[in-house]
């Protein structure tokens, strides 16, 4: 059997796993470095990024500011020496990238554009027209398809993490196309797998988006964090869950309910206005949003739909040339999705589960609690995006994160001596075995992937949505582990080994299952309402007992427990979230006068 | 419930020598694009057909495929545009690329053909600026269309030559590089002319324009490909008329910022 | 599961793994492949009618040469214009030189790169309507100058 063996291997061929990539190969260009992933990397979920990256650049901005913005949007649950770092390294990624060739939308002189975003008081978001994530990833790709070190997998899935002696020792992964097994072995591995999104029903998120780096973590030892935090962006098409870009808003739209009233001034965030007002009414925090939209539903004032209650996004005052300009990418998706000419009519929209703040916790280097095991961008939890991300700083998070795990990942790699071969021969064998057996499982349960997932789908938008409360987590945490037996009796229709996707759905459904366990039981302990996570039963926020990270690790039996882990608070002491017009006066000074220099 | 039959071309190396047909009856919802009812078919009726998706949006390129003999995005493709009474819809995989199974195709050719063409940017001097490249909207422009492209291979599937000839780089290659030689901070047109400008780059094409109009994304391949002929041949024109101090141009200034 | 080399060389990007995989089916494509679809039936009666722009060329170069030759040549040559197979000839090129032009029209916007005017690109409309203009203009004027 050949032994594949590697000094850095990176799980995941997204702007995290891509940047990480090139930056170890930066650090060292002789490290032999790997990039598993089980699609091709230009097809990773950082494609469908629409927004934009927020990076402060323009003189009137200022670190503190974007801190403070990242701060009070994520409700005092980031923890703040990493937002200090990320706010300073934020703006020099994406200056890199521009330098890599990134088509940066501009002003008339050439400089790069900005424009404003949810929760932000500043205009400080980069953007590349409404397809910033997709131009981010083919700069990355095409720019790491130089780096002769890079080693890549494509359409590898990463089964499991091999663990010995309390250290990584690498991975094993199946090559789809053919369905062998084998054992990758490297110094140092970094999970850039991505979000969870599919563990909804009703999501922004592609068909990969499993949590399956977050459950191989999980199963290594490591531990999740802040799972309950779980992001609804409050504009995607209804059926579909399309995205529909935060910045349709930023430009200047309106939402409005089923009389043509924007509602939004009805829940503390301001007073409309005819043009947009920074973090104010549309352009407030997506969680406050998607709550108001709920709260909507339950006075009746929103549109009922065969698909759902909906509201409705007005651009129509914007103009054509201007939606044409800014916005072409939301003009054609509502066109072809909806039939709808945001031009001429209201486009549909309703909120769509769209980001985990939650995931691997990290350290920030990107460095998990076990040896070797770094993770970076939206499956790990660093965390700066605390209990509410603001629009555009993910963007820049895989960049930055990517990037800082990409180094540490490489220069433990060169102090570390090679893995052990026979350790990770004996579990890949052991793997082997085990997938073979599932494959073939015909020993009774007719149970099906997809009727499994669409019970765990149903059963987790019912309990852990915008509004959560004690019985239905507790009763969603028995259900969870009533599917988590079933699956066991799965019998796969296709048992040939080349390019099997039902063997890989049903690797995705138990990844799948083990994150809405952690989501549901992080959920039931956080006996308090903060950002994302809302509990009708607990409606307030309490600092006391909670201004810390949920932890979840796995007990040898399968079963959880949560611990909590203090949050980070360097200048920013916790206050008050504000948004609308009362923000009349600036940001609150930090309490010592050592404010953020920027970098050039 | 209107009802539509799919054949679908399957196709397992461990049991079959070539491709056949199988059919499956699928419902008709008007918001199902054709990728909604190969969903269907694999959760409720056949779980082991196998293809390649994604975003479901038209942005990944994952799920294209040969609908009714037209290279389409099924994510992108709505059900109800052949649903005209007892009317059929045949998908197969790609055409011109190697099957692995079913309406899975080989794409490491075309990967491979991607980085042939050096689809980075490449500067020659080494200056960089302090902060950003000065680039206008204008100068954006100039390439923004090349830069489109979402690797769905879509062109490859309609372009002849491709299938004719396994060398050819083929037209998303090319306007790919057309997207770094147009890019005003580019400075590679050079170095990726001594590639393309051969029998199997540029020279390959013979304009049959198939490519561009199943482009999904409007990037204008055979465009890029015919501007990139020109551009060319008035460059060797050049080199033979004015053959000192002649070196392909350099985009306007080198605007380095502040 | 046969499992057979397929490449000996395996392409920069994926090194290892070529060597070991399933047999993939190869389609080999038809030598009539240019009946499978309107566009590349189109495409290749564009080629074609090439071969008819060069026919005009050359019946045009044997009336020159007539021409020449003084008026008996020149009669013999009108004589042979009206006889049915010249007629046939004249008239099957004619239609796929029509062909050819309208087709090369057409396309000649996405051949050259794009025109600015004060910022902004003409439209490829107008660079193809513009060369038919100049076609009328120009038969027009010949057609004139042959027939007054």
């Amino acid at each position: 059997m050949e032994a594949f063996s590697h000094d850095v291997l990176l799980i995941g061929g997204g702007a995290a796993g891509l940047s990480a990539a090139i930056a170890a190969a930066e650090f060292n260009p002789t490290l032999d470095i790997a990039v598993i992933s089980k699609v091709y990397p230009m097809r990773s979920h950082t494609v469908s990024a629409e927004g934009g990256a927020a990076g402060v650049i323009k003189p009137d901005d200022s670190l503190d500011e974007h801190a403070y913005d990242t701060i009070s949007g994520g409700d005092w649950l980031c923890d703040q020496d990493a937002v200090e770092a990320f706010v300073c390294e934020a703006p020099e990624e994406l200056l890199r990238l521009e330098r890599w060739g990134c088509p940066w939308s501009r002003e008339p002189d050439g400089h790069i554009a900005v424009r404003a975003f949810g929760g932000m008081k500043k205009k400080r978001t980069w953007f590349a027209a409404d397809k910033t994530g997709f131009h981010m990833l083919h700069t990355l790709f095409q720019t790491s398809l130089k780096y002769e070190p890079v080693t890549r997998y494509d359409e590898w899935f990463t089964t499991k993490l091999l663990v010995d002696d309390g250290r990584l020792q690498g991975a094993v992964a199946i090559e789809i196309m053919s369905g062998r097994v084998e054992a990758i072995t490297a110094k140092a591995v970094i999970l850039c797998t991505g979000g969870c999104g599919r563990v909804f029903p009703f999501t922004t998120n592609a068909n990969i988006c499993n949590g399956d780096g977050m459950a191989l973590a999980y199963r290594a030892g490591a531990p999740l964090k802040d799972m309950e935090f779980v992001q609804y962006h409050p504009t995607g098409l209804p059926f579909t869950g399309i995205l529909i870009t935060e910045a349709a808003r930023s430009e200047g739209g309106y939402l409005v309910n089923k009389d043509g009233y924007r509602y939004l001034q009805d829940y503390d965030l301001g007073k409309p206005q005819a043009k947009p007002v920074l973090r104010s009414m549309e352009l407030g925090p997506r969680d406050r949003l998607s709550q108001a939209f709920v709260k909507e539903d339950q006075k009746g004032r929103t549109t009922q739909t065969p698909y759902g209650p909906i509201v409705h996004l007005d651009l129509r005052h914007l103009g054509e040339k201007l939606i044409n300009a800014k916005l072409p990418f939301v003009r054609e998706l509502c066109l072809k999705y909806e039939n709808v000419d945001p031009v001429k009519e209201l486009i549909p929209v309703r909120p769509v589960m769209h980001y985990m703040m939650g995931g691997v916790s990290t350290d920030i280097n990107g460095a998990t609690p076990l040896a070797g095991l770094y993770a970076a961008g939206e499956v790990a939890c660093v965390s700066i995006n605390g209990a509410n991300r603001l629009g555009s700083n993910s963007l820049p998070e895989c960049l930055v994160f990517g990037v800082r795990a990409g180094r540490a990942a490489a220069a433990f790699a060169l102090e570390e001596k090679v893995p052990c071969e026979r350790v990770a021969t004996t579990q890949a064998n052991d793997e082997r075995k085990r997938l073979e057996v599932f494959l073939n499982n015909k020993a009774g349960g007719r149970e099906r992937v997809s009727t499994i997932r669409e019970e765990m789908q149903k059963t987790v938008e019912q309990s852990a949505g915008i509004y959560r409360e004690g019985s239905g987590l507790e009763g969603a945490a028995v259900k969870l582990r009533e599917l988590q037996e079933r699956q066991q009796r799965i019998t796969l229709d296709d048992r040939s080994h080349s390019f099997n996707t039902e063997l890989t759905a049903a690797l995705e459904l138990s990844s799948m299952l083990d994150v809405a366990e952690t989501i549901v039981q992080c959920a039931l302990h956080r006996t308090e309402s903060r950002g994302a996570h809302q509990r009708t039963d607990f409606p307030q926020r309490d600092d006391v007992n909670f201004l810390a990270h949920s932890l979840v690790y796995r007990n040898a039996d399968g079963t959880l427990r949560v611990e909590y882990l203090p949050v980070k608070i360097t200048r920013w002491p916790p206050g008050k979230r504000v948004y609308g017009e009362q923000l009349q006066e600036p940001a609150p000074e930090p309490t010592q006068n050592t404010a953020l220099k920027r970098a050039s | 419930m209107d009802k539509i039959v799919l054949e679908i071309e399957r196709y397992s190396p461990e049991k079959d020598r070539k491709p056949h047909i199988e059919t499956y009856e699928v419902p008709v919802r008007k918001e199902w694009v054709v990728l909604d009812a190969l969903n269907y078919i694999k959760d409720k009726l056949d779980g082991s057909l196998s293809y390649r998706w994604s975003c479901r949006m038209g942005i990944c390129g994952s799920c294209g495929m040969m609908v009714n003999g037209e290279p389409k995005l099924t994510c992108a493709t709505f059900l109800t545009d052949y649903a005209r009474g007892g009317s059929r819809v045949r998908i197969q995989p790609l055409r011109y690329f190697p099957v692995i199974r079913d309406l899975v195709t080989e794409i490491s050719d075309f990967m491979m053909k991607l980085k042939k063409v050096k689809p980075w940017l490449i500067r020659e001097n080494g200056a960089q600026p302090e902060r950003e490249f000065l680039q206008t909207p204008e100068q954006l422009d100039d390439y923004k269309q090349f830069s489109m492209c979402i690797n769905c291979t879509l062109c490859y599937a309609a372009c002849p030559v491709v299938g004719l000839d396994k060398d050819f780089v083929g037209p998303a290659a090319i306007a790919l590089a057309q997207r770094y030689n147009k890019d005003s901070r580019d400075q590679g047109s050079a170095r990726r002319g001594a590639i393309l400008e051969h029998p199997e780059g540029i020279w390959g094409c013979t304009f049959v324009g198939e490519c561009t109009r199943v482009c999904p994304k409007h990037v204008d391949p055979a465009g890029a490909v015919q501007q990139y002929k020109l551009e060319a041949s008035v460059n060797w024109l050049k080199s033979f008329v004015l053959p000192w101090g002649q070196k392909h141009e350099s985009k306007g200034h080198e605007d380095t910022g502040t | 599961m046969r499992a057979r080399d397929m490449k000996t060389q395996a392409p920069k990007i994926a090194p290892q793994y070529t060597l070991y995989h399933p047999r993939w089916y190869r389609e080999r494509v038809s030598t009539y492949w240019w009946l499978q679809q309107k566009g590349y039936l189109k495409f290749v009666l564009r080629e074609i009618s090439s071969v008819f722009v060069a026919v005009f060329v050359v019946v045009t170069l044997f009336q020159l040469n007539a021409l020449r030759q003084g008026p008996d040549a020149y009669e013999h040559f009108q004589h042979w214009l009206r006889t049915p197979v010249a007629l046939s000839i004249n008239i099957i090129s004619l239609c796929f030189v029509v062909f050819h032009t309208i087709t090369w029209f057409n396309v000649a916007p996405q051949a050259i790169p794009p025109i600015k005017l004060r910022g902004r690109k003409l439209p490829a409309a107008l660079i193809a309507t513009s060369n038919f203009a100049a076609w009328l203009v120009v038969s027009g004027v010949i057609a004139w100058l042959v027939l007054r």
